[in-house]
Formats: structure tokens, C-alpha cells, sequence
């Protein structure tokens, strides 16, 4: 491409000055989480002694060991059934394509631009009918629920490209629909299931809305839910706070790191389809 | 919970509806498309019980007034009138629409302005370091983009602390806190959340234009603006409309920044709607009126994103 030399030192220089903006409030929090516990720390200053025993005390005022455990217990009950009933809705609707599937396909669209707000009252009177408030559980099932429109639409999407000619061969062959879907189809899709569960992932570790409304206690909560609370009881003692906030981003900013090519990959297309 | 499993018998009715199978293989076809529906029946029930049923009784709610305990009573359209005629939750419905601004043409703005002018990040290791570190706001949760910035725009945060170092010292203040700049400093929140999302989508988008295009237009004797106009902004047409699909529904639906950097004060300078139905919900126990709200939410965020989704994807060649 022919960019003139300027235009080319612009275009950089502006990237530069984007990236700090993009870094300074993480590095802003770190100077503020090193000062001595009890000061009022101000902007960016880096400390003459830094107090790492700070990330140390936040670990034990949030609670870390069981928030983690918890946050890894909601993705668990999560992702891998919204992943499965996913892919399998979109096989019915892609490949299969079931009578009446055009209608399904509708309701679920309807779904797609759905504010979490809008039916987060009729979920806490449902999860209290259901005695299934302050657990878990409150959480999950409705997670399930509120991620099949965008899932079954990206599953769709996969399964729709997939020539039938292949179905139909294994079908010559004599295999059950449940082994076409299982032994050719969802090989087929490992990287469209792959992007739907780092994005399902995110979405679940960060989840804030249900986890305040649902869940009371903490410790049963999100990761983001949990940083609420903490916020709430350590709000006025900023090292402190600064400290705990980053201690709960470095789960995901590590495991972002790890599958960063894949991440990126998956947020580009869940914007762009979603 | 199987006493909500509303849509069984659609799988029974649709399976009567197929034809007769004639040969064998077709048989076996037939056979596959009632069980077809088994697949497609587990997202559809979690999506009945916990989507649909909870929308449709947020549409009943809020046709009552019910306090969540007691006994509820039939009020017709009289929450929807509230909703459009009390000053306060008109002035909150105002301030999700300010956020726009904010949140979806800020981004969209800065990052068409980035993307013009670098046409493409380069794959190189540069290029890897520059798309994850933009995609970091992306990646950690809002709770966290809000305590971060609520540090950076307190009194004594890096923001002041700039301001003072270049001798503006005099329009210092708690950003969040004061009357008059609460709403676009949390706008500026979002604006940092989405820029990244925003410049990397368009880059990508860039770089999938034909050179020959940018050629021809400069051997047409065009200048940048007229570049940009001609070339860049037509061919960028279905990524700025994805962006400012996900960003206006960001701004409508927001919600975490808010409760976490302003908890919609000072006053109810930056209530915004989902802030205020989960007051009304779960503090006032208002629950008709906060369903009112939730619906007209709803039909906001449908009103902005369809006009954008047929502008933009629709008149495909």
C-alpha cells in the first residue's frame, strides 16, 4: 500500500498514544496498590519502597481461594452444556433443518438484543419459587438460558455451511443421526465451538447483573459479582481496593494471555455476527 | 422445573406434518427430522424458561402494581404512563441516550480516524502486542473498568494530577462526583471500554479493502477527505454498523459502570434505565413500574439497532 512516510509516522504515533491510554488506568491502580497501607495515594507515583504485602492482604480480605473456587464452579456449570445444547440446537437447525425450524430460529432472535435488565426481576421471583435463590444454581440455569440466542445463532451459522452432501454420505453409510453429529459434525466445528466457549467464558467469569441480584453472598458469586462486594467494603481504603481489583482481573488477564491469538479471533467474530 | 416445559408438543405436532416416506433411505430422512427436534429441544426449553417466561411476565408486571409480596392489582397502562411522563424517569431514559454519544460515536469516531490512518496493523510481533493490549478492556470485567477509573478521576487521581502538572489545575475536581461533568465522565468509561473493540474491528475491516481503490481515487487527484468519504467510509460500511450495533446496546443496557463508579448520583445525574429497574425492583419493591421501564428499555435498544442492522447489512450486492 502507498502511505506516504507521514502518514505512516501519524497512524503510529496515534496507536502509541491509544495504547496508553489503554495501559495507564491499570498502571495508575498498581502505583496506588504498592503504597503503604493507611496513605492516600495520588495519580501515578511510583512508591520509594513498594508494599507488595499488600496483594498478600487483599488475598485474604477478598477471599480469594474461594472466589476462584466459585467463579470456576459457575463456568463449569455453565459453559459446557451451553457449549453442548448449543451446537446441537444448531445442527437441528442447520444441517437437520427440522420442520418448524424457521419459527424456533425467529423466537430465538428475538433474544439476540435482549438487555439482561429486562428480565432480571421475573428471574429472582422464578429462582425463589424454585428455591434456587442464593445458590449457584441461580446463576447457571439462567445464564443457559439468556446465552442460546447469540450460541444457537453462531452454532447456526456454522452448521448451515457445512455442505448436506456430507451428511447424507454418512447416512449412505448407515450411521444414526447421533453419530453424524458426534462423529462427523462437531470435529468439523472444533473452531467455531472453540471461539463460542472462550467467549462464554468471558461472559460468565465477568457476569455481574445476576450475580448481585441473585446471589447474596460473595463467596457464591462471579468473579465481577464478588468485586462488587469488595468494592462495597473496602471502598474507602483505596491501596487496598486497588490491590484486590487487580488480584481478581489476573485470573483472566493470564488465561487471556495463554489463548490471546484465539481470544481475539473470538471477540472479532462474536461482534461481528452477534 | 418440568412443570414449565411449555414446548414438548411442538416436536409432536411438526413430526405429524412430515409426508409419507416413500423409499427407504427417505424413510430414514423422515425419521432423522422428528429426531432432529430432540436436538434442538434442549436450548430451546432453557431458552423458554429462562428467556421467554421471564419476558413475558415482565410484559405482565407490568400491567400491575406490586409491591413483590402482597397481592398485586391490575393497573392497565398507567406504569407506561409514568414511564413517560415522570420527569425523573424521563431525565434517566435522557441520560442512556447521552451515553451514545459516549459510548458508540466516540469509539466509532476515534477508531475510524486510527484505522484511516494506519490501513492495517502489521502482523508482525508489533502488531500482536498492539491488538492485545487494545483488547484488554474487552477482556476484564466492567466492575473492574469502573473502580479503575473511578481511582483515575478522583480528586487526587492521575487525571488531576495531569490537569495540575499542566497548569489547569483550576478545573481540577472529583469528576464523578460534581453535578455538572458526573455523566461524561462515566461516558468516558465506556468510551475506554469500547475504543479498542471499536479501532480493531475497522482496522481489520481496512485492511480487507482493495489498494487498487485508495490508487485510483489519488490519481483522481482526491485528497484525504475526499478519500475517506469515497472510499473509506463505503467500504467500511458493515464493520461501522457492527460496532455501533454492540456500542448502542452498551449505552442503552449499561448498567455495572454506573452501580460501581457513580451508583447513579450525584442526584440522578447518571441514573441510567438498568440502574433504575433494579432500584425499583429490588430497593422500592416497585415492581410494575420497574417492568414498565424494562420493557420500554427493551423497545429502545430494538428501536436503535434494527434501523442500523437494515442500513447496514441489508442492501448487500
Amino acid at each position: 500500500m502507498n502511505l506516504s512516510r507521514r502518514e505512516q509516522v501519524t497512524g503510529r504515533v496515534f496507536l502509541i498514544a491509544l495504547i496508553v491510554v489503554t495501559l495507564l488506568p491499570f498502571v495508575s491502580m498498581l502505583s496506588a496498590a504498592l503504597q503503604p497501607r493507611g496513605t492516600v495515594p495520588s495519580g501515578l507515583e511510583w512508591p520509594s519502597d513498594p508494599q507488595w504485602g499488600n496483594f498478600a492482604d487483599a488475598f485474604t480480605a477478598a477471599n480469594m481461594g474461594a472466589l476462584l473456587r466459585s467463579s470456576l464452579l459457575i463456568v463449569a456449570g455453565v459453559v459446557p452444556v451451553s457449549v453442548l445444547i448449543a451446537t446441537m440446537a444448531g445442527f437441528g437447525l442447520g444441517q437437520l433443518r427440522v420442520p418448524g425450524g424457521r419459527l424456533v430460529f425467529g423466537l430465538l432472535l428475538l433474544g439476540l438484543t435482549l438487555p439482561f435488565e429486562a428480565v432480571v426481576t421475573p428471574l429472582y421471583y422464578q429462582m425463589q419459587d424454585f428455591g434456587l435463590l442464593n445458590t449457584r444454581w441461580a446463576i447457571i440455569l439462567p445464564l443457559i438460558g439468556l446465552y442460546m440466542p447469540f450460541a444457537v445463532f453462531w452454532m447456526r451459522a456454522h452448521f448451515t455451511n457445512v455442505p448436506v452432501e456430507l451428511s447424507e454420505a454418512a447416512r449412505v453409510d448407515g450411521s444414526s443421526t447421533w453419530q453424524l453429529f458426534w462423529r462427523v459434525q462437531v470435529p468439523l466445528a472444533r473452531p467455531a465451538i472453540a471461539s463460542l466457549t472462550i467467549l462464554m467464558f468471558l461472559w460468565t467469569w465477568n457476569q455481574f447483573l445476576l450475580a448481585i441480584v441473585l446471589v447474596d453472598d460473595a463467596t457464591k458469586r462471579t468473579m465481577a459479582g464478588a468485586l462488587g462486594a469488595f468494592q462495597g467494603q473496602w471502598g474507602t481504603d483505596l491501596v487496598l481496593l486497588c490491590a484486590g481489583s487487580l488480584l481478581i482481573l489476573t485470573p483472566t488477564l493470564i488465561v487471556f494471555l495463554i489463548f490471546q491469538r484465539q481470544f481475539i479471533k473470538a471477540l472479532i467474530q462474536g461482534s461481528v455476527k452477534g | 422445573m418440568t412443570s414449565a416445559l411449555g414446548s414438548a408438543p411442538t416436536g409432536r405436532d411438526d413430526r405429524r406434518a412430515r409426508p409419507t416416506p416413500t423409499r427407504a433411505y427417505r424413510f430414514r430422512w423422515a425419521r432423522a427430522a422428528g429426531t432432529g427436534w430432540l436436538y434442538v429441544l434442549p436450548a430451546l426449553v432453557m431458552y423458554a424458561v429462562f428467556v421467554l417466561r421471564p419476558l413475558v411476565l415482565t410484559l405482565q408486571y407490568s400491567l400491575y402494581d406490586w409491591n413483590g409480596i402482597g397481592v398485586a392489582r391490575w393497573v392497565g397502562l398507567d406504569n407506561y404512563l409514568t414511564v413517560f411522563t415522570d420527569s425523573d424517569l424521563l431525565k434517566i431514559i435522557g441520560n442512556a441516550v447521552v451515553l451514545i454519544v459516549f459510548f458508540s460515536f466516540i469509539p466509532v469516531a476515534l477508531g475510524l480516524l486510527v484505522a484511516s490512518m494506519v490501513r492495517r496493523i502489521t502482523t508482525g510481533a508489533f502488531g500482536t502486542v498492539v491488538r492485545t493490549i487494545l483488547f484488554l478492556p474487552q477482556v476484564i470485567p466492567l466492575v473492574a473498568a469502573g473502580i479503575a477509573w473511578s481511582w483515575l478521576l478522583s480528586s487526587n487521581g492521575l487525571v488531576n494530577q495531569v490537569l495540575r502538572a499542566v497548569g489547569l489545575g483550576g478545573v481540577a475536581r472529583a469528576w464523578l462526583g460534581d453535578f455538572d461533568t458526573a455523566l461524561p465522565a462515566v461516558g468516558v468509561i465506556g468510551a475506554w471500554v469500547l475504543l479498542g473493540l471499536c479501532t480493531i474491528l475497522l482496522v481489520t475491516g481496512m485492511s480487507k479493502i482493495d489498494p487498487a481503490l485508495y490508487e485510483a481515487a489519488r490519481l483522481d487527484g482526491a485528497g484525504p477527505v475526499r478519500e475517506f468519504l469515497a472510499v473509506t467510509l463505503p467500504s467500511l460500511r458493515q464493520e461501522i454498523g457492527v460496532c455501533l450495533t454492540v456500542t448502542i446496546i452498551a449505552a442503552l443496557a449499561s448498567f455495572d459502570i454506573v452501580y460501581i463508579s457513580t451508583s447513579g448520583g450525584p442526584g440522578l445525574q447518571t441514573t441510567v434505565p438498568g440502574l433504575e429497574i433494579y432500584r425499583l425492583a429490588f430497593s422500592q419493591r416497585q415492581v410494575g413500574l420497574a417492568s414498565a421501564l424494562a420493557v420500554v428499555l427493551m423497545l429502545l435498544v430494538l428501536a436503535c439497532v434494527l434501523p442500523i442492522q437494515r442500513l447496514t447489512r441489508g442492501e448487500k450486492p
